[in-house]
C-alpha cells in the first residue's frame, strides 16, 4: 500500500480547495486518499484520470498532463481523410474533465520520470509528487528507419496521419490536389501497430473519394505483413466489389526508404512511385515510456501485470494502451486503451486503500471499420484473466466479425464514438 | 470511497465467486459490487457512462432498466435467438454470472 504522502501531494500543487468545494462529500473528509499522475490524455489516461475521480467520488486527486490543447480522435479521422467530416467534427476539449470531474489539467510535456522519487518532472521545469503514476503515452514513430524521412522538411511532404490532427487534414488537402489518373499509395508497417484495421480502412475511404471524384485514380496499399491484418474477408470483398481497378493489395512490401521528391517507396526488390505518398512508420511507445526506465518485451513494448496494468519492473507505475506489450490477439486501439483505463482505475482504488486489485478482470474491444459513406464492418473480442498464464485471454467462442458489410452500423459506429468520447472526456 | 481491507475468507470467496461460477453473491456488498461496477464499465464506451447512452447517439441507454428484462435480452443475444449485429458475440464473452452482475448494476443506476 502507499501511504498517503501528503508532502508529495501538496507538492503537486494540486488546488485542493477547488476539489474539495466540487467534491466536498463523504470520502474526502479533508484528507486525501492519495494523488495519481496521469500521462497522455488519448484514450487511455483521459479515461484513466476521469474513472479515478468517479469512482472514488472524488478522494483521489488526479492530475492529467496532456501536450496539446485539445484532444483530437484517431477512430474516425479517416473520414476526415476521405473527404466526409471535418477535423471540429472529431476534436473535443478537457474541459469538462477539469469542471464536472475536477481533474487537474496541465498542458505540458514530461520530460522525466523518477520512479524512487514518485515524482515526474515537466519540460517547463516544474514537478509533480504521486502516489501512483499512470503511463498512456500512445506511440512514438521510428523515421530513424526510413532514412530519408528522419527530418522535419520531409515528415510534411509525406505524411502519416496516424496521429489525428494538422497531419489528418494535410493528406486531404494531398489527396484534393492530386490529378484525376493519379495513385494514392499507403505503407503498412509489420505488426504490431496502432489500429491493426486502419490502413485498410483509410484504403477504402480515399478509393470511395476516388470513386466519385476521382474515377482514374486508384489506391495501392503496400502491406509490410504477409497478409492484411483485420476483418481480411470483408476488406477484400470490399476492394473487390466496391473498388474494382481502383484499389490494389500488395502483401510482403515493406517499406526501406523513400524518395522525398518524387513521393516514391523504396521496397526491398522495386520501387513505387506515388502521386500522394503516406506512410505509416514503424511504431515504438511514447517516449515516457523509456524515460520511465520501464522493463519491455521485444526491447520494445512495456511489460504489465495483467490485473494492474502495472510494470513489472517498477512499482508504482501503470501503464495502458498503445505502449504496452498487448496480450494474445488484443489490438492496440483506443477502445482496448479505454478498458485498460478503467482496469487500472479499479486497481489503483484498491492499491491505494490497501487492497488487493480485483483477481479476474475482463476487457472486451470493438473496432468499426468504415468501407465506404455508410458501409461499416466490425470486429470485436472479449478477455479475460487467465490465472496459469497471468495474462488475460481471449474467451472461446466469443468475439468475431460483421456477417457482411451493412449501414446499420454504419449508424453504430457513429454512435460508438460520441459514447467512448463521452466516456473519457464527457 | 472507503473500502474495508480485503480479508483473506473474502479473497477465497470471491477467487471461487468469479473464477468457479458460483452464485454471484458476495458476503461483502462492497466488494459485489466493485466486481459488478467493473464489469458493467466494459459496456461504457458503446452505452455510455453507468449506462447513460449520449441522447440522440443511436445506442440504447442501460441505466434504470428493469433488471429481469436486461437479463433475458442479454441471454437471448448468448443463446442467438435474438437477432443482432455485434451483441450474440459479445456475451459469449461474460459468463451467466457476469452478465448478472452487469444488469443489476445498470439497474441499480438512476
Amino acid at each position: 500500500m502507499e501511504p498517503i504522502n501528503r508532502r508529495n501531494f501538496l507538492k503537486a500543487g494540486v488546488a485542493l480547495g477547488a476539489a474539495s468545494s466540487l467534491y466536498g462529500c463523504a470520502g474526502m473528509g479533508g484528507k486525501s486518499a492519495g494523488h495519481v499522475v496521469v500521462v497522455g490524455g488519448g484514450f487511455g489516461g483521459a479515461t484513466a484520470a476521469k474513472y479515478l475521480r468517479m469512482w472514488s467520488n472524488g478522494a483521489i486527486a488526479v492530475t492529467l498532463v496532456e501536450r496539446n490543447p485539445t484532444f483530437i480522435s484517431c477512430p474516425m479521422s479517416n473520414l476526415v481523410i476521405g473527404g466526409l467530416k471535418q477535423l471540429d467534427d472529431i476534436t473535443l476539449s478537457y474541459e469538462t474533465l477539469r469542471s464536472q470531474w475536477g481533474v487537474t489539467v496541465v498542458q505540458g510535456d514530461v520530460s522525466g520520470v523518477d520512479a524512487t522519487a514518485r515524482s515526474v518532472t515537466l519540460a517547463d521545469g516544474s514537478t509533480l509528487g504521486y502516489d501512483r503514476l499512470v503511463l498512456s503515452p500512445g506511440i512514438d514513430f521510428q523515421f530513424d528507419q526510413i532514412p530519408a524521412l528522419n527530418n522535419a522538411d520531409a515528415q510534411v511532404r509525406i505524411l502519416h496521419a496516424w496521429k489525428a490532427g494538422a497531419q489528418t487534414v494535410a493528406l486531404r488537402q494531398q489527396l484534393e490536389a492530386m490529378k484525376d489518373g493519379g495513385v494514392y499509395a499507403i505503407t503498412i508497417p509489420k505488426a504490431p501497430y496502432r489500429c491493426p484495421p486502419g490502413p485498410y480502412e483509410r484504403a477504402c475511404l480515399v478509393a470511395n473519394y476516388f470513386k466519385q471524384s476521382r474515377p482514374k485514380s486508384k489506391v495501392v496499399i503496400l502491406d509490410a505483413n504477409d497478409d492484411v491484418q483485420s476483418k481480411k474477408g470483408l476488406f477484400t470483398k470490399a476492394w473487390k466489389e466496391l473498388y474494382p481497378g481502383i484499389v490494389e493489395y500488395r502483401p510482403n512490401s515493406e517499406l526501406k526508404d523513400v524518395h522525398v521528391g518524387s513521393r516514391t517507396a523504396v521496397l526491398e526488390f522495386e520501387n513505387f512511385k506515388a502521386d500522394v505518398l503516406n506512410v505509416i512508420p514503424p511504431h515504438r511507445p511514447g517516449a515516457v515510456a523509456t524515460r520511465a526506465g520501464l522493463k519491455l518485451i521485444n526491447d520494445k513494448w512495456v511489460e504489465v501485470n495483467w490485473l494492474s496494468m502495472e510494470s513489472t519492473s517498477t512499482p508504482g507505475v501503470h501503464v495502458l494502451g498503445d505502449a504496452i506489450f498487448a496480450a494474445p490477439t488484443m489490438p492496440k486501439s483506443g477502445h482496448m486503451a479505454n478498458q485498460h483505463a478503467k482496469l487500472a482505475a479499479a486497481a489503483i482504488i484498491n492499491l491505494l486503500s490497501g487492497q488487493e486489485p480485483h483477481p479476474a478482470p475482463l476487457v472486451m474491444n470493438t473496432c468499426y471499420s468504415f468501407v465506404d459513406d455508410k458501409n461499416v464492418i466490425h470486429v470485436s473480442s472479449v478477455h479475460t484473466y487467465d490465472g496459469a498464464t497471468k495474462l488475460l485471454q481471449p474467451v472461446k467462442g466469443a468475439g468475431g466479425v460483421s456477417s457482411a458489410r451493412n449501414e446499420l452500423e454504419g449508424k453504430i459506429a457513429l454512435g460508438w464514438a460520441r459514447n467512448i468520447w463521452a466516456d473519457m472526456l464527457g | 470511497m472507503s473500502l474495508p481491507a480485503l480479508r483473506p475468507t473474502q479473497l477465497a470467496l470471491l477467487t471461487s465467486m468469479v473464477l468457479l461460477g458460483s452464485t454471484a453473491q458476495a458476503a461483502d456488498p462492497h466488494l459485489a459490487h466493485d466486481i459488478a461496477r467493473n464489469l458493467a464499465a466494459t459496456c461504457a464506451n458503446c452505452h455510455g457512462t453507468n449506462g447513460q447512452a449520449v441522447p440522440g447517439s443511436g445506442l440504447e441507454s442501460l441505466a434504470g432498466e428493469d433488471k429481469a428484462k436486461l437479463l433475458k435480452k442479454l441471454a437471448d443475444f448468448k443463446s442467438g435467438q435474438r437477432p443482432a449485429t455485434i451483441m450474440h458475440q459479445i456475451t459469449k464473452g461474460y459468463s451467466d454470472e457476469q452478465l448478472d452482475l452487469v444488469a443489476g448494476y445498470f439497474a441499480a443506476q438512476r
